[in-house]
């Protein structure tokens, strides 16, 4: 994407440096029909095509080992609670399990935040009264860093979390009380 | 009349007071273009002053330098300040100098409300400094997200600031928008039809049109905000039927277009330099038209694209995704047509066309990566990091500031009459463009490396450090480049070689003029033929001079133009202006004291303030009356021309009804919310349903109905010289029934703080009531005219403007009886 970024600017400026040093057409239909119309639809289509592409993968699709987990907000902690693990409640960790999805259900308890571990998928809002699901996976156990990404309030700077992935082993210890 | 005694006898009819206080009762728009101008840019550096704060805290991990809570104010305070009370003003004031100069006329439609307008922003503004040196500014943000900014989490009065202090500035927007469309439409030289007029004045429409339908969605966030925070009327809290997202959907819907009602300023300053800097004329003007209204019409289906992360369903992603990227189309429409005008005209390296080539390299560059971000995987990640801040800026700050820039340097010598002398511009501009691009590229860098925006302060083991540093330095060095700027412009007022006139060699009507410009700016109005009216006609400033045109001799006092029919620009009817006047800067004082007594709580005060704005705004309007029949009245070059108050469309009902176009959007934005808190909130349904009654339903209804049957009435009798009484007699009595079936909802509707619900049909209630209350008055406004001789068969305007209200109401009272009592009869 960058690349293309690249060349398309240097496209832009390359003509307008053009523009000094000689007279060209300046034809309506050249710089309007040619260049304005046909040249970013063209660009566009492309990129678009990309994104839905891309978009449709990281949405979270039903299957038989999801992980579901569920991610509360407030200011300025988290709290993770697991289906597969009822009652047990850990606070700014989320344990998940490596090499598997992982539905996380995002909610808060007072203003909105946002959950975003940078390294395992994009960010999505905690909104008071409503759950929004996140699908992340991580392909090698260890630890990640998290962060709520929505400005909300004084402690918003230091509102951060960490994520553990755990191999199978592991993962089967935290569930029975190992690790917390 | 010879030249110098026109141009004696318009001076002693069009001066403002001498000195300073003239300032206060002048109506003039030069004046106050200027004054706009000089407000805005002193709010630039005031947003530039917090900016360097914010940069200087940032500079270094750890900064000692603010805490959290100031920091918050900081940056608050700089987006809130650039985007209200610098962008959208610098357009405010630019169109109020320019456009009827470039529009060949002597005024804008309504001056008096340019100076309420100007006060308006004067106030408000001044209310959010204050806030800010007491240290209790706003700190929720720019877009002040609920509940954050609710009275659960932010009791104190800083939202309350944000909340009131820009309503109060968003009137003059409003005023200025309506002023601006009428003004384009209908106050035009004659024979100026749409497509001959200068492109600035088709930018500046398609603005005005856009904050007409923008701004009343926010303006309806923060009063609803508000009335949450003072009353507990609970529109965003899920526990009690509302819903925070409703904000954000309000608030956006006026953000993305905004957006765009500060680009397609800028856009028009560059289309109106850049080929007088490439000595041609603009390439495919026609097709820049349609792109700037396409893009105003796309922008207003965007606005979802702010809110990817807040788990939209996914058609709805992909429907926003594929429309945002789409607004690259008419952008490159524009940005090609000025490559194409570089390309058949021979460009000149003169300052002006530097900060042009400013802007395309940056803004270009902010358009890119404006694309990836409305991908939406991608924006999942970017989303509130600072890669999202270095991204607005480039299109803030190269869409926007350039531009103008390029604008300032252009017209300067308009303003001042003089030639800039030091050349400090050309190092200022150096200094400029490297310090922005030193302190933005480094932050998209910093972004995608994680650095969220907003953030006070970061650890030295994120590995930010350097990158900050370099962004910081590159600030520093843009905002020395500014103050260049400032002292250069400040300087150029006082030395400087005389300008010649017209000296950049263009081709529209603000240089067909003496520099600086007289107040009147043209002797006699003159005809258009050309696009380019300079070009066509080197000798039109010594025609115009010699009174050729029209209105060229002066008619007793009055302050006169002419107004011109929308599309072909055939001469239409004398418009006489109302002269230096207190009145405006008294009634935007007591407007602030309106949202005074709001802001400190002293609410026993807040209807007092509103029964002065209503007395000053009647007598507003009675000071204009006529009372006795002019008939047609010469208007120069043969032609004869009825007077304003003798036609069936003043400008009082043009503007009635632009305003009332916003109004209309703000109550749909009403319902709107209505309608998302009904399928979206988590708490619905309601305890219980408003109950429904036939008779308070029927009777509005009916009410309604008669009411604007007998303005009809009232209208036809007296143009066919009867009497308007029986009418004017069914519509009072109509409104009346109207407000009693109102009322009755008001009186009847469920404690508003217990539910959504309830508070909605509260507010619904509320604005029924208001725009009931409004007609009435106008009604009774009607009554004493009629008996005191103001009207008559041939002086009707004033009847027709009335009648667009209680049509209004109407609708407004329909609707209103009709979503409150339904639900109610539903099993
Ligand atoms: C004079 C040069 C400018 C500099 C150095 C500057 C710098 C900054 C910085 C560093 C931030 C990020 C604050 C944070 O996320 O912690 C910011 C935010 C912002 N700036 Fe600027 N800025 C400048 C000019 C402008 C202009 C001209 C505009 C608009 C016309 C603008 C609009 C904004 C907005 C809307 C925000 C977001 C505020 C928020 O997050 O609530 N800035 N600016
Ligand atoms: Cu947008």
């Amino acid at each position: 994407m960058l690349a293309g970024a690249g060349a398309i600017l240097a496209l832009v400026l390359g003509l307008i440096a053009l523009a000094f040093t000689r007279t060209g057409p300046g034809t309506e239909r050249v710089w309007i029909a040619g260049m304005g119309l046909a040249f970013p639809l063209t660009v566009l289509a492309a990129l678009l095509a990309y994104g839905l592409f891309v978009g449709e993968r990281l949405l979270p699709r039903q299957g038989a080992d999801v992980v579901s987990v569920q991610a509360e907000g407030r200011q300025w902690a988290w709290s993770f609670a697991y289906d597969d693990a009822p009652g047990v409640v850990t606070e700014d960790v989320l344990h998940i399990p490596a090499g598997r999805p992982v539905d996380v259900a995002i909610t808060t308890v007072d203003v909105i935040h946002s959950f975003w571990v940078p390294r395992l998928a994009g960010k999505l809002d905690a909104i008071p009264g409503h759950v929004n699901v996140l699908r992340i996976e991580a392909d090698q156990p260890g630890r990640y860093r998290g962060a709520s990404a929505e400005f909300s309030g004084e402690g918003y700077a230091d509102h951060e979390f960490e994520v553990i992935a755990h191999d199978a082993a592991g993962w089967d210890q935290f569930l029975r009380g190992g690790t917390r | 009349m010879r030249t110098l005694e026109r141009h004696r006898r318009l001076q002693d009819i069009w001066a403002s007071e001498r000195g300073w206080k003239g300032w206060t009762s002048s109506v003039n728009h030069t004046d106050l273009g200027r004054m706009f101008l000089v407000t805005s840019f002193f709010f630039f550096a005031v947003g530039g002053v917090l900016a360097m704060l914010i940069r200087a805290q940032l500079a270094t991990p750890h900064s000692a330098f603010a805490g959290p809570e100031l920091y918050s104010q900081f940056f608050t305070m700089h987006g809130t300040i650039m985007m209200f009370l610098f962008a959208i003003p610098t357009f405010e004031g630019l169109a109020i100098y320019l456009l009827p100069k470039l529009l060949g006329t002597r005024d804008l439609a309504y001056p008096r409300l340019t100076a309420y307008g100007y006060w308006c922003y004067a106030f408000g503004g001044t209310m959010l400094l204050v806030s800010m040196v007491l240290g209790i500014a706003p700190n929720g943000g720019w877009f002040m997200y609920p509940p954050l900014t609710g009275p659960i989490h932010s009791p104190g009065i800083n939202t309350d600031f944000w909340l009131i202090g820009i309503t109060f500035v968003e009137i003059s927007a409003m005023a200025a928008a309506v002023e601006i469309t009428v003004s384009v439409l209908r106050y035009r030289a004659p024979g100026m039809s749409l497509d001959k007029m200068p492109i600035f004045a088709w930018y500046a429409l398609v603005t005005a049109i856009m904050i007409l339908l923008g701004f009343p969605p926010l303006i309806l966030g923060s009063v609803l905000l508000e009335l949450e925070r003072a009353f507990g009327l609970p529109f965003f809290q899920v526990e009690l039927g509302g819903d925070s997202l409703l904000w954000q959907h309000l608030f956006w819907l006026f953000g993305h277009p905004e957006v765009y009602i500060i680009f397609l300023p800028a856009a028009g300053v560059i289309s109106t330099v850049l080929p007088v800097m490439c000595r041609t004329t603009l390439l495919g003007y026609g097709w820049i038209v349609a792109a700037a209204v396409a893009l105003a019409f796309l922008s207003f289906g965007l606005w979802v694209h702010h809110m990817f992360t807040t788990g939209i369903p996914h058609m709805g992603l992909a429907f926003f995704s594929a429309a945002s990227t789409l607004v690259a189309v008419p952008t490159g429409v524009q940005v090609f047509a000025w490559i194409g005008t570089m390309w058949k005209g021979r460009p000149d390296l003169r300052l002006p066309m530097l900060h042009i080539l400013g802007f395309f390299a940056t803004f270009v560059m902010g358009g890119l990566t404006g694309v990836m971000v409305a991908v939406v995987p991608f924006d999942w990640q970017a989303h509130d990091t600072a890669f999202i801040t270095a991204h607005l800026h480039y299109v803030l700050f190269g869409g926007f500031v350039f531009p103008i820039l390029a604008g300032v340097y252009y017209w300067l010598p308009h303003f001042t009459g003089r030639q800039r002398f030091f050349r400090l511009g050309e190092v200022a501009f150096v200094l400029i463009f490297l310090g922005f691009h030193g302190t933005f590229l480094a932050m998209h860098w910093v972004g995608l490396l994680g650095q969220r925006r907003r953030i006070w302060t970061y650890e030295t083991s994120d590995g930010w450090t350097a990158i900050n540093l370099v962004s910081s330095v590159g600030g520093f060095i843009m905002a020395f480049g500014l103050a260049i700027v400032l002292i250069e412009v400040v300087l150029c007022f006082f030395v400087g070689r005389r300008m010649p006139r017209n000296a950049w060699g263009a081709g529209t009507l603000e240089w067909a003029m003496p520099t600086p410009p007289p107040n009147y700016n043209f002797a006699s109005v003159p005809h258009i033929r050309d696009r380019d009216p300079l070009y066509a006609n080197p000798g039109l400033p010594v025609q115009i001079a010699r009174g050729d045109g029209y209105l060229g001799t002066p008619r007793h006092d009055w302050r006169e133009t002419l107004t011109v029919e929308a599309a072909r620009g055939t001469p239409d009817y004398i418009v006489v202006y109302p002269a230096n006047t207190r009145l405006p800067i008294v009634m935007s004082a007591v407007t602030g004291l309106f949202f005074l007594s709001l802001l400190i709580k002293v609410y026993w005060f807040t209807p007092v303030a509103l029964a002065g704005v209503a007395v000053l705004a009647l007598r507003w309007v009675w000071v204009l009356g006529q009372r006795q029949d002019r008939g047609p009245l010469d208007a120069g070059l043969g032609v004869s021309l009825p007077h304003a108050a003798e036609v069936d469309r003043a400008p009082g009902w043009w503007g009635s009804l632009f305003l009332l176009v916003a109004d209309a959007v703000l109550f749909g934005s009403l319902i709107f919310g209505y309608a998302f808190l009904f399928t979206v909130a988590p708490g619905w349904p309601p305890p219980a349903w408003f109950e429904f009654s036939l008779l308070e339903l029927g009777g509005g209804v009916a009410g309604a109905l008669a009411a604007a049957a007998g303005m009809r009435l009232a209208i036809r009798a007296n143009r066919r010289g009867g009497s308007a009484w029986t009418g004017l007699a069914i519509a009072g009595a109509g409104a009346l029934v109207v407000l009693l079936s109102l009322a009755a909802l008001l009186v009847r509707t469920p404690p508003p703080s217990g539910h959504a619900y309830n508070a909605t049909l509260f507010v619904l209630g509320g604005y029924g009531v208001l725009h009931t209350l409004i007609p009435l008055l106008m009604l009774g406004f009607l009554a004493a005219r009629v008996s005191r001789g103001f009207v008559s068969a041939a002086r009707r305007a004033e009847l027709p403007i009335a009648g667009l209200w209680v049509d209004y109401m109407a609708v407004v009272a329909i609707l209103v009886l009709a979503v409150a009592h339904l639900p109610g009869v539903a099993p």
